[in-house]
């Protein structure tokens, strides 16, 4: 047993789902009990998706245990045959369901549907949510292109990585798409955005397979190797410098040469050599999150920005070797934890100025008073941005620029405070401008009117609201002449103001 | 609109009983509503990768406050019997209190997988309990979604701990379902208006102050899905006080009165007490539901909650209802609430979504009520909706929250005839 407050990546089922999700046309039969169609709100809530993830749950219950579970997982994949007319199906088990041993692949096959049904093992007690969506595609890549004999044209490559739920993998896919165009290469399929089941039938007639998720497409593309011949571009295209070897690498295998103005849109690296980034030099930075961007996003602070990488881990076990060689570069102790209270603490034995990581690490480092930019999964709502935002490629590359330095403050500000740092207008207890010099000078708590019991019961107010809560009465009290706050004027003031 | 003076009518509503794929929470969401409950308490998960994920995505941010909840994760060597169980959650549990010593009470909850071994949870709490020597009470229940659905986790939760409290023969009344503290003390003040002084509440914000249970305790339930709790009291000797749940003015009015009721207080006494917040209240309503008169609404099932709220819409906001799902319908429970509801309501207890989902798009209704996996697909469907586990979390009861209530309703359609794009 393992004692989790927190946990990084979620069961392998949900990586299933974000394989499911992300396709078209491919329905996910999971057999699980009551509760766990939580799983669906990640998708229409964080990634904010206008429809259900394409998943029907058995939904089994205490009273179904028994020989029940297997009629009702088949039951299941029937009417959602009857009800999706999904062009590929994939069953499967969840943790509880995995205990229970009914067969999803033997049951569905039964059945005898006239499309593609594909049974998945995840075993949840012992891999997670990354695992689970490389093992699903490359079942479904596998159910799909077995025993197929490509013919091949002009040179033309796949890219495979970009799920639901994946940190920026919407916008990367079209950075990265733009890019191979524009290099002149055509590309002859993606997966698993979007696509179909045909789309992965198509997969063996590219010449090369680009992992931009080496976490979630690498298995998937070792497969396509051994199967088809087919090459890996492996290099993940984050920062300016893994850009460039990527298109060399693409280049030289297309055998085309890349035309001048691939750059044109391409800012960070002026940005970085010009003057007001001096300041960054040296600043210690600690990286974590999955291994493929902690160790992309190490290599753009230490190259790119200039700063000083102080530590870098990675929750994402099966990445241990690449990890440990990256941290080898940098000279500093590799940390492969999922634990983040063992994370926590590096991260304060390190002392950094800057912390990249995922949604955990903004929190600690929000708590140690250390600036912090988002760089990997797992993430919340506000990294799901409506704007373009990817992190690879050129413009991935101006993006990182901008997310890395903003926590940080700007050169010539950090200057002037560093000049008039016993200046009165800005000591250490000075608030901040834009707020107003009066915000410091007269705390809201001095306001005399509230009698003891009316301002105890305001405390009770989520702190979020008591601040309006506060204003609506005192403003509702004078305009009544009130004198004295007590719990009725608090409560007159707020049926005052319903709307 | 006024609902006090709407009619009681008692014609038997329409039902429809389904199974199928249910899109609800399991028990153990409960946790992130009871841990802030109870403020010495710590909620202890046994059970596996998809638990811990599921509280953290239901907690959303909380998670990093130092949370008061936990997931002991069973692992491979757990299953295959190469650790013994009743060993790790020993160590686990030590851990556990080494790192938050100002623990006080401990639940075990038990999920599927822990369910599904068949890992005797309540064996372990004993013996954990016993080896604590008083220094922390240490219990368990289930909060499985093989067992438990959504809200069902706080009832079994409040189930487990009724044996452990002290037995008292006073005559008093106790206030059963976690409230928020701000709706508690207001309910505290109204009490001690009308009479009564001897007012507990379970939960209590302290394991330390849990209320007595005798054959004195009168009971009221503050939420409807506690039936396992009521049972609980009534071994004890308690006895339950029937009455509709205090959500909108005219379920608060009715709620007080059966309590001073039970203690031989008459309804002019109850009057007297509650008028100043009643009037408030009611006026504040009126301005909010002007939105909300003549609208339909629809409810999927997830606390059940569904059937007090409707009551509420339909008699003080004048809102039409086309279809009220439940999870469970506890007959008893829910009687008075049945009375109050529009005749020939159409009821749902139990789920088949995609089925619902059919019925709800036949329908057309003018507001949804609904879980987040659903909320944003039928949005974009151009229906709108209102997120059910809001009204889970914010103060809802009472007469100072009825206008409260009735705007979580009224926005998201206010926003819809707001946002031009």
């Amino acid at each position: 047993m393992q004692l989790t407050l927190w946990t990084y990546e979620g069961p392998p089922h949900v990586g299933a789902m974000r394989i499911a999700t992300a396709m078209r046309g491919v329905h996910y039969v999971l057999h699980a009990p009551q509760g766990d169609t939580y799983a669906d709100l990640l998708f229409t809530m964080i990634e904010r998706r206008d429809r259900r993830p394409p998943v029907t749950y058995t939904t089994f219950q205490a009273r179904d245990l028994g020989s029940d579970t297997a009629t009702l997982f088949k039951n299941a994949v029937r009417e959602a045959y009857d009800r999706f007319k999904p062009e590929a199906m994939i069953v499967g088990a969840s943790c509880t369901a995995e205990l229970i041993q009914d067969d999803p692949g033997g049951l569905a096959e039964a059945l005898g549907l006239p499309i593609p049904v594909i049974p998945l093992e995840l075993p949840a007690y012992q891999r997670k949510e990354n695992w689970g969506a490389a093992e699903t595609l490359y079942r479904l890549v596998r159910a799909a292109t077995l025993g197929a004999k490509p013919q091949r044209g002009a040179f033309s490559v796949n890219i495979l990585g970009p799920t639901a739920l994946g940190f920026r993998h919407r916008d990367d896919l079209a950075e990265i798409s733009a890019l191979i165009r524009a290099l002149g290469i055509t590309i002859n399929a993606i997966a698993p955005w979007n696509a179909r089941f045909a789309d992965l039938q198509r997969l063996p007639a590219a010449h090369a397979n680009i992992v931009l998720y080496p976490e979630i497409a690498g298995t998937a593309a070792s497969y396509l190797a051994r199967a088809f011949g087919q090459k890996t571009i492996s290099t993940v295209p984050i920062g300016l410098n893994a850009t460039r070897a990527f298109i060399a690498e693409l280049t030289a295998l297309a055998g085309v040469s890349q035309s001048d103005d691939i750059e044109a849109d391409q800012r960070s690296s002026w940005y970085t050599r010009s003057v007001d980034s001096t300041y960054l030099t040296g600043k210690r930075a600690f990286i974590f999150g999955d291994a493929s961007h902690a160790i992309a996003v190490a290599r753009v602070a230490a190259e790119e920005m200039g700063f000083t990488v102080v530590g870098l881990g990675t929750y994402s076990r099966e990445f241990g070797r690449e990890l440990r060689d990256a941290a080898a570069q940098y000279g500093v102790t590799p940390l492969i934890s999922d634990d983040y209270l063992e994370i926590e603490a590096a991260i304060a034995a390190a002392v950094p100025e800057i912390v990249l990581g995922t949604q955990m690490e903004r929190h600690i480092a929000k708590r140690l008073g250390i600036p912090c930019a988002v760089i990997s999964a797992p993430v919340h709502v506000q990294d799901f941005p409506a704007r373009r935002a990817p992190v690879m490629g050129f413009e991935g590359s101006n993006v990182l620029f901008d997310t890395l330095t903003h926590p940080l403050m700007m050169g010539l500000e950090e200057h002037l405070i560093g000049m008039f740092r016993e200046d009165f207008e800005f000591h250490a207890d000075a608030a901040p401008s834009h707020l107003g010099g009066e915000v410091a000078v007269r705390p809201a708590t001095t306001f005399s009117g509230w009698d003891q019991a009316a301002e105890a019961e305001l405390k009770k107010i989520p702190f979020f609201v008591r601040g309006k809560a506060r204003r609506n009465t005192e403003t509702f009290a004078a305009e009544q002449g009130v004198s004295v706050i007590t719990i009725e004027t608090l409560y007159n003031a707020k049926a005052h103001f319903a709307r | 609109m006024d609902g006090c003076v709407a009619p009681i009518i008692t014609a038997a509503p329409a039902i429809i009983r389904e199974r199928g794929q249910r899109e609800v929470f399991c028990g153990l969401t409960g946790i992130v509503w009871l841990h802030r409950r109870i403020q010495d308490a710590f909620f202890l998960v046994v059970g596996s990768r998809t638990c811990a994920h599921l509280i953290q995505s239901a907690a959303g941010v909380m998670i990093f406050a130092e949370p008061r909840f936990a997931t002991a994760i069973i692992e491979e060597r757990d299953l295959a019997g190469r650790a013994d169980l009743d060993d790790e959650l020993d160590r686990v549990v030590g851990q556990l209190l080494a790192r938050r010593p100002d623990i006080k009470l401990l639940f075990l909850v038990g999920s599927c997988p822990s369910e599904v071994i068949k890992f005797d949870l309540s064996r372990a709490a004993a013996r954990l309990d016993s080896r604590a020597n008083g220094s922390v009470r240490i219990l368990s229940y289930s909060g499985s979604g093989i067992e438990t659905t959504f809200t069902e986790g706080e009832d079994a939760c409040l189930t487990a701990l009724v044996p452990s409290l002290a037995a008292s023969d006073q005559a008093q009344l106790v206030v059963v379902g976690a409230l928020a503290d701000a709706v508690e003390d207001q309910f505290q003040r109204l009490f001690a208006e009308i009479g009564l002084d001897r007012v507990a509440f379970l939960p209590a914000r302290r394991a330390g102050a849990m209320p007595q249970i005798g054959r004195g305790t009168k009971f009221i339930l503050a939420q409807p899905f506690l039936a396992a709790t009521a049972r609980a009291l009534e071994e004890r000797g308690a006895a339950r006080i029937d009455a509709p749940f205090p959500l909108g003015i005219e379920g608060t009015s009715l709620w007080f009165e059966a309590a001073a009721s039970a203690f031989g207080i008459g309804p002019d006494v109850v009057a007297q007490a509650i008028a100043v917040p009643a009037k408030r209240g009611r006026e504040a309503v009126a301005k909010v539901a002007a939105a909300l008169v003549g609208k339909s609404v629809f409810f999927f099932p997830d606390s059940q909650l569904e059937i007090p709220l409707a009551r509420f819409l339909a008699r003080e906001c004048g809102m039409r209802l086309t279809e009220v799902g439940t999870p469970f319908l506890h007959r008893d429970l829910m009687a008075r609430e049945l009375s109050l509801l529009p005749p020939a309501t159409q009821l749902a207890e139990g789920q088949d979504v995609e089925r619902q989902l059919d019925r709800c798009e036949a329908a057309k209704p003018d507001l949804v009520v609904c879980g987040l996996g659903l909320a944003n697909p039928l949005e974009a469907m151009g229906i709108a909706t209102k997120w059910s586990i809001e009204l889970v979390f914010t103060p809802t009861q009472g007469f100072e929250q009825a206008a409260d209530l009735a705007n979580l309703f009224a926005r998201p359609l206010g926003r819809r005839a707001m946002v031009k794009v």
